[in-house]
């Protein structure tokens, strides 16, 4: 199991986990690595926590990352980044975007939103990114390319070479989307 | 050339390079992306949405008894539906190659249940196959079409979530089509199973297993791995990944082709190894067959038979099975204080008006599989029941017979009334009853992807079609009671369900608005709260909105999220909301 690199990816649906998890595999995949991801589909999508993951090396079995195995954890939002703490192994990367969303259960009032979130991430992980992922890609013209800022700052901990990444871009996302998601990637990858 | 595909992907691409020219199913999560897929490949294949698994099933019959190569696609439960025609099609036997792609859903993420579809092949005396990657997946359909050209046998393709929606690396081939001259040849002792020819089919379905279990001790599905033989493990689809990662220097017997069972082969391996260990998900399939043989072996004593299997609860397995402690792994010290995400009703979801409005009423609310079962959850907690697809339906009637106090009402969605509501609506108006009946027409199949259906007017190969009235099958199955509301109208989606509900007669409601999701515009303008007027009841918390967050300074609306349905203004009753800017 050592060789093999494994990355968790969560956030709530319709963040754009999938497309995050799929610029990564196809990026491992064009250095040759075998690759296996999974992801979550049907009554777990609506609005609800959501995870992917994806593990690539020499040769892979299993396709789910196991407890306290990740070497990244990467998440859209800062409970989820919590919640699926027990993922990372305790030298792994964790990349969080600093985005607060309010479950139902927060809203009608059944639990609370831990007002302390950041200060938990800190506790939790000692290699954090934290980045507004949200902000970074507004200001760059469009809040949906925040997956991709996010995915950057997740490349910083792999050792994945840019070309293939560009690349990988390129072979996931729209032609009209390109331009924005390199530099959403370029903000993440170069964020510290 | 190699593709990162999942193992749907690979199922629908193993499917076209089979030479398969029809394809049918219904959508059900971990299945729907298979027929999705072999869509893409027409005009060489035609693919259609039935309107549920036992038609998708037959309709795939009808194509391989005229010599085409089919495949039929459904969900773990889904096999129950077509489960008639499985029972007889492996007797009246098919002559081009038939392979039912079922997938299971071990941990239920998106089921009502957790069934072994491994079951149905040792029911229908049928072979199965079980691939354990996306590789395996295109390999496996193949493999399947063969064995059922060859034994004249339907084929069961078992995947599991974790197959169905991992992405692995796969290697594309050519496509091969069949030579037979498409065309049913005529012989009723073949295909018409009356007493008199059935009974010799009967034996027929015998012979064939004896002869396919011949077949299985030499199927390249299944796979001896000799390394260290203090320890052999016998494994099947997903488990057979996790296995390797868990014992990486075991003994493994991969079952590929898993049903029927290759006996020799299970013994010759059970002989070469000092300990004999069964992984596998969900029941104890290979287990009792494994010790039916004689052999002694380990397997649910030491691995869950409940819920999926992974890499962290087979190392708890292991750790059983070697008789050391469990270790369990790490967990954050916080987890408890974190607020649970269950999936909700997404924002501007025309389902939430008619929970919003049911909830005044004192009625059971018997409900049905889709998104809208997402209204059983609080604040909404409007649903009473689910059973299965259809039964949002016939269980209103029979609580009713039973003297239910509570008048009933019965909820259903648009795809699932095509699917196995209209039975049972017929049984309403033909028996008396007086359920009020509500169908939730989003204009799609929502919950699995957003698909056609009969009442969308488009077929899966993309073309307009005739759009079938749900209103006409009611006023056909002779309910007189018809009315449509608008589900976004609080007052008149309210009024007509009170009249309804008082109506001594049975009555059928069609709510209908598309779901936003797939129109893939708002509702209309976003809404925003006017703190100054706001008086803090909060009910439009009530309506389980995931645009409006509730907070110690009165509730407010996150503008991007909110979808402009209007509901929330509604309900306001101190005129607090109000149109934002944007339209």
């Amino acid at each position: 199991m050592s060789e093999t690199k494994s990355i968790v990816i969560v956030g709530v649906g319709g963040q754009g986990i999938l497309l995050a998890s799929e610029i990564l595999a196809q990026a491992a995949m064009l250095e040759g690595y075998d690759v296996k991801t999974n992801e979550v589909h049907g009554m777990a999508q609506r609005g609800g926590s959501v995870m992917a993951m994806v593990r690539y090396g020499k040769e892979v079995h299993s396709p789910l990352v196991a407890r306290n195995e990740a070497h990244i954890l990467g998440a859209l939002e800062k409970v989820e980044a919590l919640r699926y703490a027990d993922y990372l192994r305790p030298d792994g990367l964790a990349a969080v975007s600093t985005q607060a969303i309010m479950p139902v259960t927060v809203s009608s009032g059944a639990a609370r939103y831990p007002e302390d979130a950041a200060e938990l991430l800190h506790q939790a992980f000692p290699r954090l990114v934290y980045i507004d992922a949200a902000k970074i890609a507004s200001d760059l013209g469009d809040i949906r390319a925040a997956n991709v800022v996010l995915l950057g700052a997740i490349s910083q901990g792999l050792d994945l070479p840019l070309e293939s990444w560009e690349k990988a871009i390129a072979l996931c996302v729209k032609e009209k989307f390109l331009e924005i998601n390199r530099k959403a990637f370029a903000a993440g990858r170069s964020y510290s | 050339m190699r593709r990162l595909m999942s193992g749907n992907e690979a199922l629908a691409r193993g499917a076209f390079e089979a030479g398969v020219t029809v394809g049918a199913g219904y959508p059900g999560t971990p299945s729907t992306e298979i027929l999705e897929n072999l869509a893409r490949y027409k005009p060489d294949v035609y693919c259609e949405w039935s309107p549920n698994e036992k038609v998708a099933f037959e309709v795939a019959a009808g194509a391989a008894l005229a010599g085409a190569r089919s495949i039929v696609t459904m969900k773990h439960v889904g096999l129950n539906v077509a489960a008639d025609p499985l029972m007889t099609l492996s007797y009246i036997s098919v002559e081009g190659g038939f392979v039912a792609c079922v997938a299971d859903d071990p941990g239920m993420h998106s089921s009502q249940n957790e069934q072994d579809t491994r079951n149905y092949a040792r029911f229908a005396k049928i072979p199965l196959f079980e691939p354990s990657d996306s590789q395996e997946a295109k390999d496996f359909l193949k493999l399947a079409m063969q064995v059922s050209e060859e034994f004249k046998t339907p084929v069961i393709l078992r995947t599991t979530t974790r197959v169905s929606h991992s992405r692995s690396l796969v290697e594309l081939g050519e496509r091969i089509l069949s030579m037979k001259k498409i065309g049913l040849v005529k012989d009723p002792p073949r295909f018409v199973p009356i007493p008199v020819w059935g009974r010799p089919m009967r034996q027929r379905v015998e012979d064939r297993l004896i002869r396919l279990q011949a077949f299985s001790e030499s199927s390249p599905a299944n796979r001896l791995e000799w390394r260290d033989k203090s320890l052999g493990i016998i494994t099947s689809s997903i488990a057979y990944q996790y296995t390797r990662e868990v014992w990486p220097e075991a003994c493994v017997l991969k079952l590929g082709m898993s049903y029927p069972f290759p006996d020799s082969l299970i013994r010759k391996f059970a002989e070469g190894v000092s300990n004999l260990l069964i992984v596998e998900e969900l029941d104890d399939f290979i287990e009792q067959h494994v010790k039916a043989l004689g052999l002694d072996c380990q397997g649910r004593d030491v691995v869950p038979g409940i819920m999926e299997l992974s890499v962290d609860r087979l190392l708890a397995a292991k750790a059983r099975h070697e008789r050391r402690p469990v270790k369990e792994p790490k967990t954050s010290a916080f987890s408890d204080r974190l607020p649970p995400r269950p999936p909700v009703l997404c924002p501007g979801c025309p389902h939430r008006g008619i929970f919003y409005a049911l909830g005044r009423e004192k009625v059971v609310v018997t409900g049905d599989i889709g998104c809208y079962s997402l209204g059983a959850f609080p604040p909404l907690d409007r649903m009473d029941s689910i059973l299965c697809m259809g039964a949002g339906i016939s269980m209103a009637h029979g609580l009713e017979k039973a003297g239910e106090p509570c008048k009933v009402v019965g909820i259903v969605g648009d795809s699932t009334f095509f699917h196995s509501g209209i039975t049972g609506l017929l049984d309403i108006a033909y028996n008396r009853g007086s359920s009020t009946i509500i169908v939730l027409d989003n204009r799609t199949t929502a919950m699995t992807g957003h698909q056609d259906h009969p009442g969308t007017g488009r077929t899966l190969m993309g073309e307009a079609t005739k759009a079938v009235s749900i209103e006409d099958i009611g006023r056909a199955c002779g309910i007189e009671r018809v009315s449509v509301i608008d589900p976004y109208n609080l007052d008149q989606a309210g009024r007509v369900i009170s009249d309804e509900i008082a109506a001594d007669a049975p009555s059928l409601i069609v709510s209908r608005a598309p779901c936003p999701l797939r129109e893939r515009k708002r509702v209309g303008a976003s809404r925003k709260i006017l703190a100054e007027e706001c008086k803090g009841c909060e009910l439009c918390l009530n309506l389980g909105c995931p645009a409006i967050e509730g907070g110690e300074d009165g509730p407010r609306i996150n503008e991007t999220l909110c979808a402009g349905c209007g509901l929330c203004q509604q309900v306001c009753p101190a005129g607090a909301i109000v149109s934002g800017e944007r339209a």
